[in-house]
């Protein structure tokens, strides 16, 4: 069943404008019009004088997709920084342009951070959509996903990437679901269908048990959020310039429900696994939380940091921002090296991407040696003393 | 207070087994249990019910028949009434169908204060179905919960996990909140409580209770679709080093070196 307006019997009064509480109806010229974020709530039809509104069978399901084009990239900025993630997905959203014969975009949101449009067309977007005001100078998910559905609505991208942080993960649900359409989480791999040009998503569930590739056929856009850390950083292009179309946010009573008080940074020392080179990871055949010093001074001799599988986090010998796997952080670092650590799948999920990895453990059947490039069986304790001697 | 919790039942094991024909999960045989960030939802549901006397907590779920043990465990932790959209017209649905099922059956329960939802379920790992449930309730939501700090009139202050620490965030009311597992430690069930729960009906609604029709339901109203499911393919097994200790850390040393990695 679908809300529809009746355009000879409507009057223009803007009764459902105003009675709308999901903010759908929108007047083009004199006639009402229900946008995606309809719900089929009914709460217009109550309120028509005219008997305008009416529910109906509707046919297929699904918008007009030849009305979409663009891929667009949610620039996410943390005190007027743009995340890593963000810079990934420009690089990725480059790809599928190309493939697809359109532009790649980015859309920001914040307050007085014209420096990043810059920083914007320099990691390649084509036409950066930005969106200034103090309401949306730290990420409130009612702001931004008004800002963002509304662009959506006015300038028809056909895939929308976001990043799967703690906020990409928030906005990304809201926006799909007031644009009535689909969205696929933690995205792996993305492709472009060479048949149809559609987006090919795909992802790990349970636990990186099985993977599925999800299409979103009839609606639009394609949405999904991206694992910082999946894909890789384009080359910057000093210099590189864009298109900027500036979106004129308006926010009235009520628009915004949230407010954040207050951001406390952890006071725990930040452990940049995603942006590391060399990550050097502790398991449960460390035996206690002292083992973790030994693999800090490996680590610090190469540039790296330490990284954690889930048995260690949850004995309690390190904090859980070191973990690594489908519940932790995702890495690709140039080097990993897994000590103790037998290799649940959950863990593999989250490091099998990185370019070399090599696997120290006492355990000759232990799983990690499947995903390892170079595997030593052997006590961690003699062998990475060794190796700390061997590399001077 | 009136409050309601979103649980989902999940497979207990990382066995998964799959449908060769539609690719999709069979979940039959599978040991299940409620979703251990549901169970940290409800935790915090009891504990508000435990602060404000006169506070009722209703546990809905969307899934098959046998998702009412898992209901019962809810009833049996504490929860006073629990309901089970359940029909063949939900089956295949992805997040967003699933938001708007368990939207109707919450608009069905009434009035309410605050819904929790855990943040993500184990077995799909999206954490999209809470904040999907909101705007289609059209209320504030509010993800990655790891404090409740304040009950105020109108509004609640909660903490809000972020990769790097966290923000305080006051949000009005009504409002969904999701929970992670660093929000509390979920009670245990007592054996009087078990007895209790089995003298209670466990609600089942269809399409037709919650008002929705069967094509605003399941896989015909999920945008997304699985074209395949498939076993990542594990890379290929390198190289096992050979010898004394000293002898494989030379030889490791001299491969990472002809590498450039040291």
């Amino acid at each position: 069943m679908a809300v529809k307006v009746i355009d000879a019997k409507c009057k223009g009064c803007t009764k459902c404008v105003k009675a709308c509480p999901f903010d759908a109806i929108t007047m083009q010229g004199k006639l009402a019009d229900i946008g995606p974020s309809c719900t089929n709530c009914g709460a217009c039809i109550e309120v028509c004088p005219f008997d305008a509104i009416v529910k109906e069978d509707e046919g297929k399901k699904g918008v007009d997709i030849s009305l979409y084009h663009d891929v667009w990239v949610f620039a996410e900025q943390r005190d007027g920084e743009l995340m890593g993630v963000s810079i990934e997905l420009l690089g990725e959203g480059k790809r599928l342009a190309d493939e697809i014969g359109c532009k790649v975009c980015a859309i920001l949101c914040g307050e007085n951070v014209d420096h990043l449009v810059d920083e914007l067309y320099e990691y390649g977007a084509e036409i950066v959509y930005y969106a200034n005001a103090p309401e949306l100078k730290s990420y409130n998910t009612d702001a931004y996903t008004k800002v963002i559905y509304e662009a959506i609505v006015t300038y028809k991208p056909e895939i929308v990437l976001l990043g799967a942080t703690h906020i990409g993960r928030d906005l990304g649900p809201c926006i799909a679901v007031k644009c009535g359409t689909g969205l696929t989480a933690d995205c792996t791999k993305l492709d472009i269908d060479p048949a149809d040009k559609k987006l090919m998503q795909t992802r790990p569930a349970f636990g990186g048990n099985l993977m599925a590739t999800i299409l979103c056929p009839n609606h639009r856009p394609q949405m999904s959020t991206v694992r910082p850390g999946v894909m890789s950083k384009p080359e910057r292009n000093p210099g590189a310039k864009g298109e900027l179309v500036k979106l004129e946010p308006a926010f009235k009573e009520g628009d915004i429900r949230m407010q954040v008080l207050e951001v406390v940074k952890a006071l725990t020392e930040k452990v940049s696994l995603t942006d590391a080179r060399v990550i050097v990871s502790g398991g449960a055949g460390l035996g206690n939380p002292e083992g973790f010093e030994l693999l800090k001074k490996l680590a610090d001799r190469l540039g790296g940091v330490v990284g954690a599988s889930r048995a260690a986090v949850d004995a309690g010998w390190i904090d859980h921002s070191h973990q690594v796997g489908q519940t932790g952080t995702t890495v690709k670092p140039d080097l990993y090296i897994a000590c103790g650590i037998s290799g649940a799948i959950q863990h593999l999920a989250g490091m099998q991407t990185s370019k070399l990895i090599i696997a120290i453990n006492k355990n000759e059947d232990a799983p990690i040696f499947e995903v390892a490039d170079y595997g030593i069986v052997g006590d961690l304790y003699k062998v990475i003393p060794a190796l700390l001697e061997a590399i001077g | 207070m009136k409050i309601i919790v979103c649980a989902k039942q999940v497979p207990d094991t990382n066995e998964v087994r799959i449908d060769p024909v539609k690719g999709t999960l069979i979940r039959d045989g599978v040991p299940s249990i409620l979703n251990p960030d549901d169970a940290n939802a409800l935790e915090a549901a009891l504990q508000l019910k435990d602060q404000y006397p006169g506070t009722t907590v209703s546990v809905v779920s969307m899934g098959p028949g046998q998702a009412s043990y898992m209901l019962r465990e809810c009833l049996a932790m504490g929860a006073d009434e629990a309901v089970l959209l359940s029909s063949r017209a939900f089956g295949g649905a992805d997040t967003c169908a699933t938001s708007t099922t368990l939207a109707a059956g919450i608009r069905k329960l009434g009035k309410y204060d605050i819904i929790f939802a855990g943040r993500q379920a184990i077995d799909g790992d999206t954490a999209q179905v809470g904040p999907q449930t909101a705007q289609r309730l059209g209320i504030p939501s509010v993800t990655y919960v790891q404090k409740i700090r304040e009950i105020k009139e109108g509004s609640v202050v909660v903490e809000r996990a972020l990769e790097d620490g966290y923000e305080v965030i006051e949000v009005k009311t009504p409002c969904l909140l999701t929970a992670v597992k660093e929000l509390n430690e979920p009670r245990y069930m007592t054996v009087s409580q078990i007895e209790e729960a089995y003298k209670k009906e466990i609600i089942v609604w269809n399409e037709n209770d919650v008002n929705l029709a069967p094509e605003d339901c399941g896989l015909k109203a999920s945008p997304t679709q699985v074209f395949r499911s498939f076993t990542p393919e594990p890379k290929g097994k390198g190289e096992m080093l050979t010898g004394t200790v000293n002898e494989m850390v030379s030889a490791l040393v001299a491969k990472l070196t002809e590498k450039h990695v040291l």
